[in-house]
């Protein structure tokens, strides 16, 4: 039955899904050994003898991972585990330099917590944390020649300057009960763990650079006829779509797997467990390996490494350090900013509301902070392809701007010619404005002579305005703004206008 | 003219700071020593002697500027073939890692470097440790000095057949289920296991990181005393390292050769002993006379009972598959050592193992595979884990009563090259008493207890002491030693058959 709609898919079904989030920490080293953690070296840069696994290499834990995931599943309601292990997870795969990724199993640092996830609407779901785990990434593939995929490609090299990077993985309960709003709850739980990690200060939150990426499970069941319990009806197979990257793509995919799903159980077909992959082009998925087959990964404690055994004091004292859960600090600060609803979902969505805070903080106005983060900064990030925090413009440089508006040294426009001076690495506003000589003209004397001179150009524009005609000062603020480049103020050029003509304002 | 390769390491520091001999010249007299008598004896795999000559040099030159030296700056020393050792070749004797030369020094490799010994090659081995006899090398067995027919024990054999052919007066060994005690038995020599965790395993290519650890090995108790304290001690880039001083070990070898053990009580192990059978009657006359000897110098002996050992060889046999079967994962052609070409990743991955790895290797990893698989981990890797808890037990309730455990090291003196490589059971039966140690983390000796009547090829006696009492295995081990050596005028090692100089 092709061409249904999501709608009608979840008019027939009941989806129950799950999330798989993997965090990359933001420490300094690597989670087994000293090298760097950091994006975007020349590749093989960043790697010891340890994260490449030579022989005769050990791991050390990073302590300040296990601080980050101690904090982040704190954040998450989670209990710590008193003694958790790191355990081995074999499988050959060349980006992994050992043939086996040193996670944790049985014995989780975090389990068993519960998220608060906001809706727009405001309406609260609960999503249940089952585990959340520390491990080291894997290294990065790069396939050439063909299409970049594997199949086709000539050879491939590896980067492993990814491999050892800390991550932790937060995985939830099977989350039930979403019914038509099963990809917004996606979506704002995926958002929610993200301004976590980032409030918490652990990790980047960066999703387009990988530093949040998320695996969706999703499966449906028939809904329960009226009257019925939809709890009691089992689960249907599951599909685990791998590497969902962004916000936008996890309400898409989950949009795609419905109607995929939907449309092979209304055929008569059965769902197949697996994984699957994310094509953001296409907004689809397609087959990976089979769970049916599933690797089997021969986990076992890690040997080299000692079980993890934080200290109650050291846990409460980081529980001491946890930062407000985001929903509760954006409901303070819409009521501190006097944010419409739209205003600050525009805001959250924008990933903008830290940078109007900080705004806010460095002297500006909320309402002015917000205008030129979502307008004038977003419109340049947007054409430039990059995301608000990438622009080479600080909150301090914003507040400044808008001091500068606020005192009348500039107008709106050519606040907006300084600001194109800051991005273009010019300077602060301040210096900007000097350097181009931005200041709005405010010498009398040389408007009224300008004001005298577009007069003179328009000579019939006098007598109209004596005629009570007072709108047709515009063509001479107009002239007089294109001879001071912009930098008059209107108001006080109109004035002088009147004056001249004779007539009040 | 003194012949200095028969002197032991402790001889040679003192003449060196005497200034009757020169690390150049002891170093010399070992590489002359090599090449007249590794052709039939095959302890080594590489040999350094530039690098060697070249720190010999530095150490000479520094004695002349009065520079103060560690104890055993200059005597020379073999390096297992297990430990990665900067800019020289390690192979762990797998033709996997052939001309592979790490671009890193191991910790202990580096402490080596600290002491200013010069470092003569690296010594032969059973593939990846695996073996009680070196025949499972990828490069060929190691011969047994004292009778280059037999084998020199396993895995470690070429560092024990190093120091019994004189070739070194020290060397690195490793131990996760004998391989320093064995050899050492089975060579007349001396070796330790430390304590787990006592010396640094990093840079030790792992067999399987539960058990394995790097140890002293020597062809006298003070000189394994001497090299344990280079080799000891905390280590940050190895998690599972003991942070904490190094025991008293030279001290106690100095102690314990005093020959007093008054109120040491001493347990002999029945289930590891011989007492049921399956023990060569020369092996088990020898370890009586040792008891005699200990119990003149005032030692009391005790029989101690240690049922879980019965079930110790099998557990083992479970662990240490599982472990290697992970650790040698990363043998797999992309990064470093062999590579057999077969037109993709995976097919290249199997193709290089298939051809680098040797067949008992295979036979580990294939066991280690089964064992770890869902569905089988419980019954096999959970039951074994248990095994080791109860192993543990027993070694903790035997040490409730006594300070140090003693059994021969072997059941049998070295049995002949090729006698039972068809024969795996057989194989593994040789680390009977040798394997709880591993098990339970705690630290063990072999040292020389004699010939046997019946072949004249040398017996071991094996000394076991709780974690961390590392230095009990050198008092006792020093008072058993100054005993016997009274008893045959000399060290047993003396009375080798003299190898042909080639």
């Amino acid at each position: 039955m092709a061409g249904l709609t999501y709608e009608q898919a979840l008019e027939r079904f009941d989806p129950v899904f799950g999330i798989e989030v993997h965090v990359e920490l933001n420490t300094a080293t690597k989670m087994f050994c000293g090298c760097a953690n950091q994006f975007g070296a020349e590749p093989n840069t960043q790697v010891c003898p340890v994260c490449l696994g030579l022989p005769g290499s050990m791991p050390v834990v990073n302590q300040k991972a296990v601080e980050s995931a101690i904090r982040l599943g704190l954040s998450l309601g989670c209990s710590i585990r008193e003694s958790s292990r790191f355990a081995r997870k074999n499988y050959f795969y060349p980006d992994v330099s050992k043939n086996y990724q040193i996670s944790q199993y049985d014995e989780p640092t975090c389990f068993e917590g519960s998220l608060d996830v906001v809706l727009d609407d405001g309406e609260v779901v609960t999503v249940g944390i089952e585990r959340a785990h520390m491990e080291e990434d894997a290294g990065k593939n790069t396939h050439v020649g063909g299409t970049g995929g594997i199949q086709g490609a000539s050879h491939s090299l590896v980067d492993y300057n990814r491999g050892g990077v800390p991550l932790v993985e937060i995985v939830t309960h099977p989350i039930e009960g979403t019914a038509e709003r099963v990809a917004e709850v996606a979506r704002a739980y995926v958002a929610t763990i993200r301004d976590i990690v980032k409030a918490l200060d652990i990790s980047d939150g960066r999703m387009e650079q990988g530093s949040v990426r998320a695996d969706v499970n999703l499966s449906l069941r028939p809904k329960a006829a009226a009257g019925e319990d939809q709890s009691a009806v089992p689960f249907g197979k599951r599909s685990e779509t791998k590497n969902v990257n962004s916000l936008r793509a996890i309400e898409r995919a989950i949009h795609h797997e419905v109607v995929r799903q939907a449309e092979l159980l209304l055929a008569g077909q059965p769902v197949v467990q697996e994984t699957r992959h994310w094509h953001e082009d296409t907004g689809s998925t397609t087959p990976g390996r089979s769970k049916e087959q599933a690797e089997d990964y021969r986990y076992f404690p890690e040997p080299d490494l000692l079980p993890v055994e934080p200290s109650r004091e050291w846990v409460e004292e980081l529980r001491g350090t946890l930062p407000e859960h985001p929903a509760k600090m954006r409901a303070r600060l819409k009521d501190a900013w006097g944010f419409s609803d739209t205003d600050m979902r525009d805001a959250v969505n924008a990933d903008a509301l830290d940078l109007i805070a900080a705004t806010v903080e460095a002297g500006a106005k909320p309402q002015a902070a917000r205008k030129w983060w979502m307008g004038e900064l977003a419109r340049t990030a947007n054409d430039r392809g990059v995301t608000l925090r990438d622009l080479p413009v600080t909150p301090a440089d914003v507040a400044e701007l808008q001091q500068l508006v606020d005192a009348g040294t500039i107008n709106d426009k050519l606040a907006r010619q300084a600001l194109e001076g800051v991005l273009a690495g010019e300077g602060s506003p301040r210096e900007v404005v000097a350097s181009r000589g931005l200041e709005v003209v405010s010498d009398d004397s040389a408007l009224e002579a300008a004001v005298d001179e577009a007069l003179a150009a328009q000579p019939d524009v006098l007598a109209k305005i004596q005629d009570g005609k007072v709108q047709a000062a515009g063509a001479i603020v107009g002239a007089v703004m294109k001879a001071t480049r912009g930098q008059a103020d209107a108001g006080r050029v109109r004035e002088i206008i009147l004056a001249r003509a004779g007539v009040e304002g | 003219m003194t012949d200095w390769t028969r002197a032991s390491a402790a001889d040679m520091a003192a003449a060196m700071r005497r200034g009757e001999v020169t690390s150049v010249e002891l170093t010399r007299a070992h590489l002359e020593r090599i090449s007249a008598v590794d052709g039939d004896v095959h302890a080594f795999l590489h040999i350094d002697a530039d690098g060697a000559l070249a720190t010999a040099r530095e150490v000479d030159a520094a004695r002349d500027a009065g520079e103060e030296l560690p104890a055993l700056a200059g005597v020379p020393i073999a390096i297992k073939d297990v430990l990665v050792t900067e800019g020289l070749p390690t192979t762990a004797g797998s033709r996997i890692l052939e001309g592979w030369i790490p671009p890193y020094d191991g910790t202990v490799t580096k402490r080596i470097r600290a002491a200013r010994m010069p470092i003569l090659g690296k010594t032969n081995m059973d593939e990846f440790a695996m073996g009680s006899s070196t025949e499972h090398s990828g490069y060929g067995p190691t011969h047994n000095p004292w009778d280059l027919e037999r084998i020199p024990g396993g895995s470690g054999g070429g560092s024990a057949a190093a120091l019994a052919a004189f070739e070194a007066p020290l060397a690195v060994g490793s131990d996760t289920g004998g391989s320093i005690r064995q050899p050492a038995s089975v060579t007349a020599t001396v070796g330790v296991k430390p304590t787990y965790g006592g010396v640094s395993r990093f840079g030790a290519i792992a067999l399987a990181s539960s058990l394995d650890q790097l140890g002293p090995c020597g062809r006298t108790v003070l000189d394994t005393a001497l090299l344990h304290e280079v080799m000891a001690g905390h280590d940050e880039m190895d998690a599972t390292s003991l942070d904490e001083p190094v025991p008293p070990v030279v001290d106690a070898a100095h102690d314990g050769a005093r020959g007093d053990l008054s109120g040491v009580r001493i347990g002999v192990v029945k289930e590891i002993s011989g007492a049921d059978g399956g023990f060569q009657d020369g092996v088990k006359q020898r370890f009586e006379e040792s008891l005699e000897h200990l119990r003149s110098m005032g030692a009391e002996i005790v029989e101690v009972s240690c049922p879980s050992f019965e079930y110790a060889l099998a557990a083992y046999y479970v662990i240490l598959p599982s472990e290697a079967s992970s650790n040698l994962a990363k043998f797999d052609s992309v990064r470093f050592g062999m590579r057999v070409e077969k037109g993709n990743v995976e097919r290249t991955m199997a193709a290089t193992r298939a051809e680098g790895f040797g067949d008992e290797v295979k036979r580990r990893i294939i066991l280690g595979t089964y064992a770890l698989s869902a569905g089988y981990y419980d019954a096999y890797y959970g039951s074994a884990q248990k095994v080791r808890t109860l192993v543990q037990r027993d070694f903790d309730a035997a040490f409730a009563d006594v300070d140090v455990l003693v059994s021969p090291t072997t059941p049998t003196t070295p049995f002949k090259l090729g006698e039972r490589i068809d024969d795996p059971m057989a194989m593994y039966l040789n680390d009977i008493a040798t394997i709880p140690a591993n098990l339970a983390g705690i630290p063990g000796m072999s040292l020389p207890a004699g010939l046997a009547e019946e072949d004249g090829l040398p017996v071991g006696f094996q000394i076991l002491a709780p974690a961390r009492e590392d230095a009990r295995l050198y008092r006792v081990g020093a008072a058993l030693e100054r005993a016997l050596t009274d008893e045959w005028g000399g060290a047993l090692t003396a009375q080798a058959p003299e190898l042909e100089v080639k």
